[in-house]
């Protein structure tokens, strides 16, 4: 643990009072990879529920995001995939959960259009699907056609970091950093869950992928609490 | 329904004499995922995976694998020498930007016109479409792995896809446990079959219409 100098280093009890009910929640992570395993746990732990969740699938149905849609948190999600979790297809067809699916790349640009402060992005991926296309404005850009597809942000944004100082800037690991960095950068509230927390001065500056500013809390992470899919 | 481990085998074999040195190329899940222990002469290919990684390895030994070093399908990976990690908005714009050289992934249908329907089955299968949008329209050149018939023994080959589409027009080739096909202008080329299969099999197996190529391979097994 390093000094506190910004008040951004906190215990997991200290941000269950900023999770409530019907709120949007980006989170980060691939197949549960880089998905904050603690703060998954305490968003079951403060019983909130009608969640919408914005993030990449619905990771496995006792990993990453998936914990939440088994637990029957979620009235929403806006995914790409969600064919690992068969829990949220089930819910799904019940009618019990409403499933926005995204284009992987469009979603992610959708997020991080968000943390840029941006309306949104044209892309011309998904035009020929009606199931994509749907709802949606189409602008003309000289010869091409293109969808209107609007940023996304979160009231809350949670993060998995193999490294935070004390400001918040973070750097990852491997193929846990996924979507980590444009989630950390869309959140109302930005909530970093890290495996390593150090004073600030302590990072190369050069190996920082995002910057401390968009990060507003920072908790020790205690590891995952889930076997892998492969194991 | 499925394959058999030499049945998937035989079709990634036939899948890896496309690759060459130099290329980035994304495999999908499934019988793609076999494709690199067939690489025989492509030694330099740097495989992409959507999750953030160019320069994907082989398989870990067990108990060597790493939970925050998997691929897009979730399973443990290494990295090659040259590698490098990205976040998923720079995976995906290598994707857009047509930088990938080959995808190469699977199918619910693919139309004579080279549409393809990979995505949802609505109302039964309902996976979503991942990365698949970006990799069919965006690739330079999208090959079809697949089983030539579903479990009910329906063609995957078909006229026009009842499937909603991942994206139309992308297809260029497609590989079944019976043979090849390239989708040209002029509508659907087969231009391999397995020793196994015949002509006449294909003919009875597949719903759209197919010309039969003047030089065609016979692929030993």
């Amino acid at each position: 643990m390093s000094a506190n100098t910004f008040g951004k280093i906190c215990r997991f009890e200290d941000v269950a009072h900023l999770f409530k009910d019907h709120q949007s929640i980006l989170y980060g992570g691939f197949g549960g990879v880089g998905t904050p395993p603690g703060l998954i746990n305490l968003i079951l732990e403060t019983g909130i529920k009608h969640l919408t969740l914005i993030g990449n699938d619905t990771g496995f149905p006792d990993i990453g995001i998936g914990k939440l849609v088994t637990g029957r948190r979620a009235k929403k999600i806006i995914a790409s995939h969600i064919g690992s979790n068969p829990n949220a297809g089930s819910l799904m067809n019940k009618g019990e959960l409403k499933v926005e699916f995204c284009p992987q790349g469009t979603l992610a640009e959708r997020i991080r259009a968000g943390g840029m402060g941006l309306g949104g992005i044209l892309t011309d991926i998904g035009i020929d699907a009606d199931i994509v296309r749907e709802g949606k404005q189409t602008v003309k850009l000289g010869d091409e056609l293109y969808l209107v597809e609007p940023a996304l942000t979160g009231d809350i944004a949670i993060v998995y970091a193999e490294m935070a100082d004390s400001y918040g800037n973070l750097i990852f690991d491997k193929t846990a950093r996924n979507t980590n960095p444009i989630v950390a950068m869309a959140g109302k509230i930005t909530i970093v869950e890290a495996k390593h927390i150090v004073p600030v001065g302590s990072m190369d500056p050069e190996d920082i992928i995002v910057p401390g500013a968009f990060v507003n809390h920072i908790i020790p992470s205690k590891g995952v609490d889930w076997k892998w899919a492969w194991e | 329904m499925g394959l058999g481990i030499k049945e998937r085998n035989k079709i990634a074999k036939r899948a890896a004499a496309e690759i060459s040195n130099g290329m980035l190329v994304n495999l999908g899940i499934g019988i793609p995922s076999l494709i690199p222990n067939h690489l025989i002469h492509a030694h330099d290919v740097m495989f992409h995976a959507e999750n953030g990684l160019v320069g994907m390895g082989s398989a870990p030994d067990k108990g060597k694998e790493d939970a925050h070093l998997c691929n897009a399908g979730g399973q443990p990976i290494t990295i090659r020498d040259g590698a490098s990690y990205c976040e998923s908005t720079i995976a995906f714009g290598m994707i857009r930007r047509g930088l990938v050289d080959i995808t190469i992934l699977g199918a619910l249908q693919v139309s004579e016109a080279g549409d393809l329907a990979n995505w949802i089955v609505p109302g039964s299968r309902v996976p979503g479409m991942g990365g698949a949008m970006e990799l069919a329209a965006k690739a330079k050149k999208v090959i079809v792995l697949m089983e030539h018939t579903d479990n009910t023994g329906m063609s995957k080959i078909v006229e026009t896809c009842t499937l909603p589409l991942t994206a139309q027009k992308c297809v260029h080739m497609i590989i079944t446990q019976l043979g090849v096909f390239s989708v040209t202008r002029a509508g659907l080329l087969l231009t391999d079959i397995f020793a196994a299969s015949s002509i006449s099999e294909i003919r009875n197996k597949t719903a759209g219409s197919f010309t039969v190529s003047d030089n065609i391979h016979i692929l030993q097994e």
